[in-house]
């Protein structure tokens, strides 16, 4: 039994002519990093709605199937049980920034408030936090007048603060340039290390590939594979189906069409330079 | 004479937030430039006064013979479009296709034109099927597309894209590099800014590195990720191949995947 099981889940939305999820069943492990990849249009954000709850509950259609989370059904947790348990973080940082507060100080507190955490307390989560994301300098400011990228790290903070055992993060770097966006993975990185779950949105498919425990691919609202990463991102033909598959793969494929000697199954930048110094010395 | 110049520029915002200092470069008619750098180096000020929706508050910017702070925005977007960051800054109308003819209409087209423009944005950015979609129903990997193609609708000469690769996914990058490759063949001069360094080297043979307010460097991008003090200074992190040659300690000049492989092949 797994921390987190969708039993033959199917989900269509108001009004639209095709399932916007068909069929998923998947088995979560406590602990562990999970990436979903796919196209644009292809479930991801459906999926992380319906693993937090929000589906069927705030969205209209129709659902089929069930999620379970520690061996109970979803659908037996009320809101209150759910939000301290399962964060999410928003794909479009607007969504997540409630406004109810006119600084960044008070916007990552909202939450903590809300579950009448003591004051000091709450101080002393929100700075820690704030330290941990980079936000700490925007404290004074008001969140609707940050960047996206700075928008993008307090909607993070909001919901890292609140410390709950599952993370779902549907593209939390979108806005973020390269160095920001290795730090956001190192906190997810930290969090994974505390033994939070982790269920991530993600286009750059060298991050994943370095961070991530196992990989999720959709394709239409249907998982095509799920898998450990090593095995996953490994298959070549994945790449017929739109996804874009990591470098030391494509790389690696092309060194043995050419006659060099690289075992299968490499998939970061580093396992792919390891192996190429015992084989090649260099 | 430059299609694009800038002299000893900078730029203050009125509540005295300084975001460009002393910057000085110029762009030739039909050139493709990445403009690269952290958030905060000064990239989408830079831009911004390629079309005058920001005038420099010290040196001078020409467009095309003009002096941008002697003409208004308007008169200054008919040369250089501008495509926004956020999609949702630039998107007013209830379908697709009157989101992309509005531009074309407002400069006065007549029908013809508009028409063979309206089709050609549509089709160089694969909206043909979405004309009648209302925009926010469209994700926003998507709607970024419909402000790209309003844009090519304006028929301008000069393309400025803020950070097009950002939540696209394959199909979307797939189309851009198409789309870049045909408005280039038109003669367009296309000034890019991203964070995606792989994009930056597939598609573009010159780049400015900025950083601090500052313009670091203008050259190929084979030059510019093999120096480790540049890519230091201005945070940058360079692409796959790039990164695996430095990790190796190789020291020939290695930049792509086929001529790693050549330097393997020809060690044995």
């Amino acid at each position: 039994m797994g921390y987190i099981e969708l039993n033959n889940v199917s989900f269509t939305y108001l009004l639209a002519k095709r399932p916007a999820m068909e069929n998923v069943s998947l088995s979560i492990e406590k602990g562990k990093f999970y990436a979903i990849l796919g196209a644009n249009g292809s479930g991801k954000t459906t999926l992380c709605n319906i693993i937090r709850g929000f589906i069927p509950n705030f969205y209209e259609g129709e659902m089929t199937g069930e999620v379970m989370l520690e061996g109970k059904p979803l659908k037996d947790y009320s809101m209150e049980d759910l939000a301290p348990k399962m964060g999410y973080v928003f794909q479009n940082p607007f969504n997540q920034i409630t406004g109810a507060r006119d600084n960044v100080f008070e916007e990552i507190a909202y939450g903590l408030e809300n579950f009448g955490v003591p004051v000091d307390e709450i101080q002393r989560r929100v700075e820690r936090v704030m330290e941990m994301t980079n936000t700490a300098y925007l404290a004074e400011k008001n969140p609707f007048e940050l960047s996206g990228g700075q928008q993008q790290r307090v909607a993070l903070a909001s919901i890292l603060v609140l410390e709950p055992d599952i993370l779902v993060i549907d593209e939390p770097t979108s806005q973020l340039d390269p160095k920001e966006t290795e730090r956001v993975f190192d906190i997810i990185r930290k969090m994974k290390e505390t033994g939070k779950t982790i269920i991530l949105v993600e286009h750059k498919i060298e991050l994943v590939a370095e961070y991530a425990d196992h990989v999720i691919v959709l394709e239409n609202g249907k998982v095509i594979d799920f898998g450990e990463k090593h095995e996953v991102l490994s298959k070549l033909e994945l790449q017929d189906h739109g996804i874009v598959l990591p470098q030391s793969v494509v790389l690696a494929d092309k060194m043995r069409k050419q006659g060099m000697e690289i075992e299968p199954k490499l998939v970061t930048r580093d396992e792919l330079k390891q192996e190429l110094q015992r084989k090649y010395g260099r | 004479m430059a299609l694009i110049e800038f002299k000893d520029v900078s730029f203050q915002y009125p509540n005295g937030f300084s975001a460009v200092e002393h910057v000085s470069f110029s762009i030739e008619q039909g050139e493709s430039i990445a403009i690269v750098g952290q958030n905060g180096a000064g990239k989408t000020t830079t831009v911004k006064m390629m079309n005058g929706l920001l005038k420099p508050t010290e040196g001078t910017v020409v467009v095309d013979g003009m002096d941008t702070r002697s003409f208004t925005a308007a008169q200054l977007s008919r040369k250089t479009g501008y495509v926004f960051q956020n999609p949702d800054d630039q998107i007013f109308h209830n379908t697709v296709g009157d989101e992309i003819r509005f531009g074309p209409q407002v400069l006065g087209f007549d029908r013809e034109k508009t028409e063979t423009l309206v089709k050609f944005a549509a089709q160089v950015t694969g909206l043909e099927k979405d004309m009648d979609e209302n925009p926010y129903n469209l994700p926003l990997s998507i709607r970024k597309f419909v402000t790209i193609a309003s844009v090519i609708a304006m028929d301008v000469d000069i393309f400025v894209l803020d950070e097009p690769t950002a939540g696209q996914d394959q199909y979307g990058i797939r189309t851009l590099e198409t789309m870049l490759k045909i408005l280039r063949e038109k003669g367009k001069t296309i000034i890019t800014i991203t964070h995606d360094m792989e994009y930056v080297v597939n598609n573009f043979e010159k780049v400015m590195v900025m950083a601090h307010k500052n313009l670091l460097r203008v050259d190929h991008p084979r030059k510019i990720f093999m120096e480790d003090a540049l890519l230091e200074e201005s945070m940058l992190i360079p692409p796959y191949i790039s990164s695996l040659v430095k990790d190796l300690g190789i020291k020939e000049d290695v930049f792509t995947q086929e001529e790693i492989i050549e330097y393997y092949l020809s060690r044995k």
